[in-house]
């Protein structure tokens, strides 16, 4: 007997005239947990912020228990049953996870204007209780883990009794342990009855959760269906409309022997200790570490933006005594970082903008410092359409208008309008979907048959592993072994980045 | 008899607005009504439209609003305000704000008309420290030197863009925040103002400085042909504070939609951290930014010292929020970012025409001050309104 809970009948959505979904006609079954899948762009954050009344579609309705739904803000879909579980989370840092709990309905003593703060604690107690989350209600969210914070957002959902807990990308950012946990808290949400909507890239989790599956493309609903009827290979070439015989794009070319960029003895005290490496022209020199590592540190202080006590940074041979951005954007060195939010893009303003940022020098004539418009635009084009940036009108549509990996697209394009010699890349594939992944390694091995040397930062070993010609581990801020493609063995670099802690 | 002369009383006809009103109650109000009204909400003219508005709404309440020497005047206040509020508008896209503007005008007033004075009365400036060296019974340093007014502008140019520089410094070096800092040298330089001067204005100054604060280029007579026609008739049509706040407008509106540095100063305010690692010289900005702010203030006080025809060490005391309010009312964000000079420009007119309306109402000074901070409070409402919307739009 199956009874549906939420049911989108041709649901649309458009942003500056380009279609994020279009049509989308599909029911989630109570009870049941939907994995709901596409890649970056594909429509599902559109899709989910339309039941969590971030935004409204514009066309085709959606049915909740079989009524017209229709959120004008969050607090309606909150009222409404349905929680929201977010890729940032939403949570008060400073204050405690009781209070994070009631924020919007504090129990009051009576009429008094206080808070009844013994019954915040007590109805905390027991929902930390009823998902196994061992953590006094008093403690503050800034001392708890990314995953234990992910587990109050759901405690936050579970306060409200929500029939519907939508979860977009929740293992992101959390620790294999912690993502077990998560899902043994799942399967109880399921057993209590609980419907949900589990959207992720882990294509694995999916098929491990979910009962039902729902394939999003360009904004349209290309598969759905129950579990049995999908297997990963399936569900990827639903995603990216055509298959993918390998996940990473073979190399051609070989890295010479044209030593790029040095580091030598790097130190900063408590960041990193005694860094030494060589980058050579047309080699992909991946960094493996876990978080905490030093490697993005590391990449921060090659390129300028933090100081170093000690060693120095050779480009091309040459010393350079003060580094800085500017230094190191003249010296040809490019870095795509680890945040694109706060530290790779300019939100507000339009695409066209964002990509030319760094190389407006270029556009500029050298005398008036006058920027040409039309000059700037039309290169900027050309590097949408190399790089297949899914976009309106670059010169008016802001970029937090886009999908995370065409953001990603931009923050490349941006650097690749440089042309830089060096091209350093904090997980540049984070977040993003298949199909946008598999672009930035084509592009990876582009720039390195054109001679350039890629240090390619990374915490998902396989990618490495499949891209680069040479690995370093870093582990508590030092380089703790280093891998030829020939000797690369998933199983000794993961001992070499966890060797401090297995020694001690 | 009756409907004829009210027709001719209202700009409008009954007739006319019954047949709009079917026009719209016919059509789908989404292609109508709606419609253009978003067109006008959303419309860069916005607060140009908006002043449009008011002025044809007040001119049916105040006869003399929209005779020519009234509107002479609007003018003549709108110059100076708009030269110093293009140096705020700059600020502002940093997302940092220039409380010291108005303490700029009061010191460059009184440091160039001490140096350019032909005329000190000593019983006033004798406990001045400026007395017996920069400020003699001969009259100031430059007194009667033939470049005196060229040199004492310099130095009031200068003194303007020396204390940005301090400004931008203790922000962009030091990372001290833009508002703490501004509000030290809007207090340190008031005072020393006042201090200089033991709180006297300063007259005696030459004819070619008055004339930039009030001297016209070309004027106008409006009227009937008479033979005589009398001074009080004649009208400032092209003035030098017209000349030199729309000449350093149109400077300032092309270096930031078109200089890298302008759009420097919007990826700075949009987001600093990103321009930092983009290669944006952010510290070089921000100071620079500072600078042009005093550079203006120093404008400013050169135009209403010569209008003043002294030296006047409370210049511009009351002037902070006019000249953050027409900026913020022409749509520049107080977060940094968004803003345009010519935005300011119509905030400026906007709001000296509220001014001279309260004026000509003949409400008190305490009355216009409430009545000016309640509209600077809509406009802020008004714009937060318009960019949510036009977040729903997109």
């Amino acid at each position: 007997m199956s009874d549906t809970i939420l049911e989108f009948q041709s649901t649309s959505k458009a942003f500056f005239g380009v279609y994020a979904l279009q049509d989308v006609t599909l029911n989630v079954e109570r009870g049941h947990i939907l994995g709901l899948i596409g890649e970056n762009g594909a429509g599902k954050s559109t899709l989910m912020n339309i039941i969590g009344g971030v935004i409204r579609a514009d066309g085709g309705q959606v049915l909740l228990n079989g009524e017209p739904y229709r959120p004008r803000t969050p607090s309606e879909a909150t009222q409404a049953g349905v929680a929201f579980i977010h890729q940032e989370l939403n949570l008060f840092t400073n204050l405690s996870i009781a209070e994070n709990i009631f924020i919007d309905r504090f129990p009051r003593r009576r009429w008094l204007p206080l808070l009844d703060m013994a019954t915040m604690r007590a109805q905390t107690q027991q929902l930390l209780d009823s998902i196994g989350l061992d953590l006094s209600p008093t403690t503050l969210i800034e001392r708890l883990s990314p995953g234990e914070r992910q587990m109050v957002e759901i405690v936050k959902a579970l306060s409200i009794d929500a029939d519907l807990i939508i979860f977009d990308e929740p293992t992101t950012s959390l620790t294999a342990r912690e993502t077990e946990h998560l899902f043994e808290i799942i399967e109880r949400l399921r057993a209590a009855g609980k419907t949900m909507i589990y959207i992720s890239h882990i294509l694995e989790d999916v098929m491990q959760l979910a009962d039902d599956i729902a394939v999003l493309r360009d904004g349209e609903l290309v598969g759905a269906g129950p579990r049995s009827e999908f297997d990963i290979s399936r569900m990827i070439s639903l995603m990216v409309g055509r298959n993918i015989e390998q996940l990473f794009p073979a190399r051609e070319t070989a890295p010479t022997d044209d030593v790029l960029l040095e580091v030598r003895g790097i130190s900063q005290s408590g960041i990193v200790e005694d860094i030494n490496f060589r980058l050579h022209a047309g080699e992909v020199l991946g960094v493996f570490g876990l978080m905490g590592s030093g490697r993005t540190e590391l990449a921060r202080i090659v390129f300028g933006l933090d100081e170093h006590e000690a060693g120095h940074v050779m480009v091309r041979n040459t010393n350079n005594h003060r580094l800085s951005a500017r230094r190191s954007i003249r010296n040809q060195i490019a870095f795509v970082t680890e945040n694109r939010r706060e530290e790779g893009l300019l939100m507000n303003i339009p695409i066209a903008d964002n990509i030319a940022l760094v190389s407006l020098p270029r556009f500029a004539n050298l005398v008036t410092q006058f920027v040409n418009r039309d000059t700037l635009v039309q290169t900027a084009n050309e590097y949408k359409a190399l790089l297949q940036i899914k976009c309106g009108d670059i010169q008016t549509q802001p970029v937090k208008s886009l999908s995370g990996g065409n953001q990603q697209k931009v923050v490349v394009a941006k650097w690749l309008m440089t042309e830089p010699s060096i091209f350093i890349m904090d997980e540049p594939t984070r977040g993003i979907d298949v199909g946008a992944k598999y672009e930035i390694y084509s592009i990876i091995n582009d720039l390195a048959a054109q001679g350039t040397g890629v240090l390619f930062i990374s915490s998902e070993l396989d990618e490495l592993v499949g891209m680069c010609d040479r690995i370093l581990v870093m582990s508590q801020g030092e380089v703790r072994g280093q891998f030829d493609q020939t000797e690369f063995d998933q199983e000794a670099i993961l001992r070499s980045a966890f060797r401090e802690e297995n020694g001690a | 008899m009756a409907t004829t002369t009210n027709e001719r009383e209202f700009p409008i006809t009954t007739a006319q607005l019954a047949r709009w009103y079917d026009i719209v109650r016919e059509s789908p109000p989404v292609v109508f009504g709606i419609k253009w009204l978003k067109r006008f909400l959303f419309s860069e003219y916005f607060i140009l439209y908006l002043t449009i508005i008011y002025f044809l709404i007040m001119t049916e309440r105040i006869q003399v609003l929209d005779t020519p020497l009234n509107l002479t005047n609007v003018l003549a206040n709108a110059w100076p305000l708009l030269a110093i509020a293009i140096g705020q508008t700059f600020v502002l896209l940093t997302a940092g704000i220039d409380l010291s503007q108005t303490s700029v005008m009061a010191i460059t007033s009184v440091v160039g008309a001490a140096l350019m004075t032909t005329n000190v009365d000593p019983l006033k400036f004798q406990n001045s420290i400026l007395w017996g060296n920069i400020v003699t019974e001969e009259g100031g340093l430059l007194a009667g030197h033939q470049y005196a007014v060229e040199l004492a502008i310099l130095a009031m140019l200068g003194i303007g863009l020396f204390i940005g520089f301090l400004n931008g410094m203790a922000i962009a070096r030091f990372r001290m925040p833009p508002f703490m800092v501004t509000l030290v040298s809007m207090t340190f330089f008031s005072a020393l103002a006042i201090y200089l001067t033991q709180s006297n204005n300063i007259r005696g100054l030459p004819e070619d400085f008055i004339k930039l604060g009030e001297g016209d280029i070309i004027s106008i007579y409006v009227g009937e042909q008479v033979r005589q026609i009398s001074r009080r008739d004649v009208l400032s049509f092209v003035t030098y504070p017209l000349l030199i706040a729309a000449g350093l407008g149109i400077v300032a509106h092309v270096v930031l939609s078109r200089t890298v540095f302008g759009r420097h100063v919007y990826a700075v305010g949009t987001n600093a951290r990103a321009a930092e690692v983009s290669g944006v010289p952010t510290k070089r900005t921000i100071i620079l930014v500072y600078m042009f702010s005093g550079f203006c203030a120093a404008v400013a006080g050169i135009i209403y010292s010569g209008r003043l025809q002294a030296g006047r060490p409370t210049l511009g005391e009351n002037l902070l929020l006019d000249v953050v309010g027409a900026t913020v009312i022409g749509g520049t964000s107080l977060f940094g970012g968004k803003g345009k000079v010519l935005w300011t420009f119509f905030g400026v007119l906007f709001f000296v025409l509220l001014s001279n309306t309260l004026n000509l109402l003949k409400l008190s000074a305490f009355e216009i001050d409430i009545v000016k901070g309640s509209i600077i409070l809509l406009a802020a409402l008004i714009d937060v309104t318009r960019t949510r919307l036009l977040a729903r739009e997109s």
